[in-house]
């Protein structure tokens, strides 16, 4: 299936980080459902149904995530979806105020789909966003 | 603002598609440096060979002769050494059992090939746009 079908899970604790990607998807107008999490514990429970979380249904196929967060950071979010059999398969896309090499070789090896460092400025942070979705549109999705 | 030049790995079988990657990557007038393997096997001997550069990204066939682009990532998957590396299938299958296949193997993105040159120069263009934004 096309971009357009697809559920998206931002995976993020600053409220307003999470305000900006949904403004910007807003001026693109990405009208995919977008799901929040606040940090890597509570994307799992949704994903999974556990703690009392109605799990989320269809499974997200993309999922766009913070690295620095409490509780469960982004790595160890991605490292328990790698070993699930049903979470396994989705797209990550890191999404990250670290421009660290040693994160950067690290989600690589988790096998992301794409890390891309936080711009500081909105403008930028819009064309970012502009490029993911332009790569997403060429993309077929389960 | 230039681009950082990559070493890209490209594995298909068919000269014609091969042909038209070379000249989507020259009608976008990118400066990446294109390597071609014509199936798997051959794409694997490229990487364990150390006189070649390593490359940053793959372009991956499915339908291929002798090793085809499932068997290719299974392979690649399995060592320490490529588990990580980046790869984009770029195929003529639509086929759902490939799809889920690839992304269970943890493909970066699995694009189906425009038939038409122009909407296929456009997609190179749009990767090439993606690929450095993502910090390769």
């Amino acid at each position: 299936m096309k971009i357009d079908q697809v559920t998206i899970m931002l995976v993020e604790d600053d409220e307003v980080d999470v305000m900006n990607v949904k403004r910007v998807f807003s001026k693109h107008k990405v009208t995919n459902p977008l799901l929040v999490a606040r940090d890597g514990r509570e994307a799992l429970d949704m994903l999974k149904g556990n703690n009392g979380m109605e799990k989320i249904n269809p499974t997200p196929r993309i999922i766009l995530l913070d690295i620095n967060m409490p509780r469960m950071d982004g790595f160890e979010f991605l490292e328990a979806i790698r070993k699930d059999p049903e979470l396994k398969s989705i797209s990550v896309f890191v999404m990250t105020t670290s421009s660290n090499d040693e994160d950067r070789y690290r989600a690589y090896s988790l096998n992301v789909a794409g890390y891309i460092v936080k711009p500081v400025v909105f403008q930028e942070f819009m064309e970012a966003v502009a490029n993911l979705g332009a790569f997403w549109k060429l993309c077929e999705f389960v | 603002m230039a681009n950082k030049v990559l070493n890209i790995l490209v594995v298909e079988d068919d000269e014609v598609d091969t042909m038209n990657v070379q000249r989507a990557f020259e009608r976008a007038e990118l400066q990446h440096n294109l390597f071609f393997a014509t199936n798997g096997e051959e794409a694997l001997e490229f990487l364990n060979n150390q006189s070649f550069p390593k490359p940053r990204v793959i372009l991956l066939d499915i339908n291929m002769p002798r090793m085809n682009g499932i068997e290719f990532l299974t392979e690649i998957r399995k060592n320490p050494e490529w588990k990580g590396m980046p790869v984009f299938v770029m195929t003529t299958s639509d086929n759902d059992s490939d799809m889920i296949q690839a992304y269970e193997l943890n493909v970066a993105g699995y694009i189906v090939k425009p038939l038409r040159f122009e909407n296929f120069a456009e997609a190179i263009t749009t990767l090439d746009r993606y690929w450095a934004s993502i910090e390769l």
